[in-house]
């Protein structure tokens, strides 16, 4: 049971629901966007986080958070479409693969892409093929609707302004049916937090990796990649040199400590190599 | 800080007042007195509490009541001599029976929306339930059994 009490607003436009932010912020009932909404209700039952909003505005009835289909030369997915239905959308296979270890499946049918990448919890692993494909965002906020590259407002978690939300991504065409590898490896049952997820995708004679699980953080480094894409060196040597670029130490949990995380890294980016060569 | 909200719930509107922060398993069974979605773990791990939310499985603890305003919710009081309870007696696919609405509710939804489930999309959706009994040999045999009948009678003679 959530013990504290909030009001609920259904807004069923993008300014409707902007509108509501700055009535029920000027207010002070500290309102929050929800979305899927699961890691809300989880961390308000356990007084955890979220204890201090008093009104959330479930966007979900915004049309364009709902929509999904091409427009122009990229494909577009609202922040509202749940992980299931990511799953089974043949356009994207590396966002469809990735979302479909996220959690177990009747779970995915509430999480949705914009709560996942915009949550709390530190894996959100749905943001991996988002950063390898160089996607934009559209986030509506104080300053309107904007179309803002990923990269600019994801860092190690997303950066938003109070009172704004992601409505959109919106991928690139010619990124989608690039080969890809997506290999999340967990501690002992498929289910789980990942040990470690490594995505990656193939363009041209390079590749683009990201990770979750590694560190406290879901990332894409560039020093990471030019180590993994060194053709001077052997496939170990790279693998050594990019885990010397790892942005933060490993980390070391319950999932699994540090020494045995670069162990399984090492295995998951010889797989991957090989894997990406051969695509 | 109760407010009048209407669900449609097995088919029948419901008028009822409810927190908005109440999840819909406890509206399910507190104010309407349908128990047969169980309360296990309330933190979305164990499926225990599945419903279908417009035919599709979702876990009732993760919900709040007021999300449902204007959407079909199922629970297993709902239904009523379906092919999957009939598996289910059949194949004795449960023993101390709390899981057993969970996972019916999820075989159910699998059933209706992907009748050509293969073996690895029916692992994929019972892992979202957990019986403490470790019935699922018996519960992947009713499952399988419904899903081979329905091609049966699917199969142009």
């Amino acid at each position: 049971m959530i013990s504290i009490n909030f009001e609920y607003h259904r807004p069923h436009s993008i300014s409707e629901a902007l509108e509501m932010f700055g009535e029920l912020h000027a207010k002070g009932k500290e309102p929050i966007f929800y979305n899927g909404g699961t890691e809300i209700i989880t961390m308000m039952r356990i007084h955890s986080l979220y204890t201090e909003a008093r009104a959330v505005i479930d966007i979900k009835t915004i049309p364009e958070c709902t929509y999904t289909g091409f427009q122009g030369d990229r494909l577009v997915i609202g922040s509202s479409i749940p992980l299931a239905q990511l799953q089974e959308m043949p356009e994207f296979p590396l966002l469809g693969k990735t979302c479909s270890r996220i959690a177990d499946h009747t779970s995915r049918e509430k999480i949705t892409i914009g709560g996942n990448i915009c949550g709390t919890i530190k894996y959100k692993e749905a943001v991996l093929p988002l950063l390898l494909t160089d996607c934009d965002l559209v986030i509506a906020g104080d300053n309107g609707i904007n179309e803002i590259p990923i990269q600019q407002v994801f860092d190690k978690h997303m950066l938003l302004a109070p009172g704004s939300f992601v409505v959109q991504v919106l991928v690139k065409k010619q990124f989608l049916d690039l080969p890809y590898v997506s290999k999340k490896m967990t501690r002992i049952d498929r289910i789980g937090y990942p040990l470690l997820t490594v995505s990656a995708l193939k363009t041209g004679e390079q590749a683009r990796f990201a990770f979750s699980g590694l560190c406290d953080f879901p990332f894409r480094s560039n020093s990471v990649e030019d180590a993994l894409n060194n053709q001077d060196w052997s496939v170990q040597e790279r693998i050594t040199n990019a885990i010397s670029q790892l942005p933060a130490p490993l980390l070391g949990d319950a999932e699994g400590s540090a020494a045995y995380r670069e162990f399984v890294l090492r295995n998951v980016l010889e797989e991957s190599i090989a894997e990406l060569k051969g695509g | 800080m109760k407010q009048m909200v209407e669900l449609t719930v097995n088919g029948e509107k419901k008028r009822i007042y409810v927190r908005p922060a109440a999840t819909l398993l406890n509206t399910l069974r507190e104010e309407l007195g349908l128990t047969g979605a169980k309360p296990g773990c309330e933190n979305g791990d164990c499926g225990a509490c599945t419903i279908n939310f417009d035919g599709r499985p979702m876990k009732s603890c993760l919900t709040l009541s007021i999300e449902a305003v204007d959407h079909q919710v199922t629970t297993i009081e709902g239904l009523i001599d379906t092919p999957i309870q009939q598996a289910f007696v059949k194949q004795f696919a449960f023993q101390c029976g709390y899981c057993t609405s969970g996972f019916i509710m999820n075989c159910h939804a699998l059933a209706e929306l992907y009748p050509n489930a293969n073996e690895y999309q029916i692992k994929d959706w019972l892992q979202s339930n957990i019986c403490r009994c470790t019935g699922y040999e018996e519960i992947e045999a009713a499952i399988t059994e419904v899903l081979k009948n329905k091609a049966i009678e699917d199969t142009p003679s």
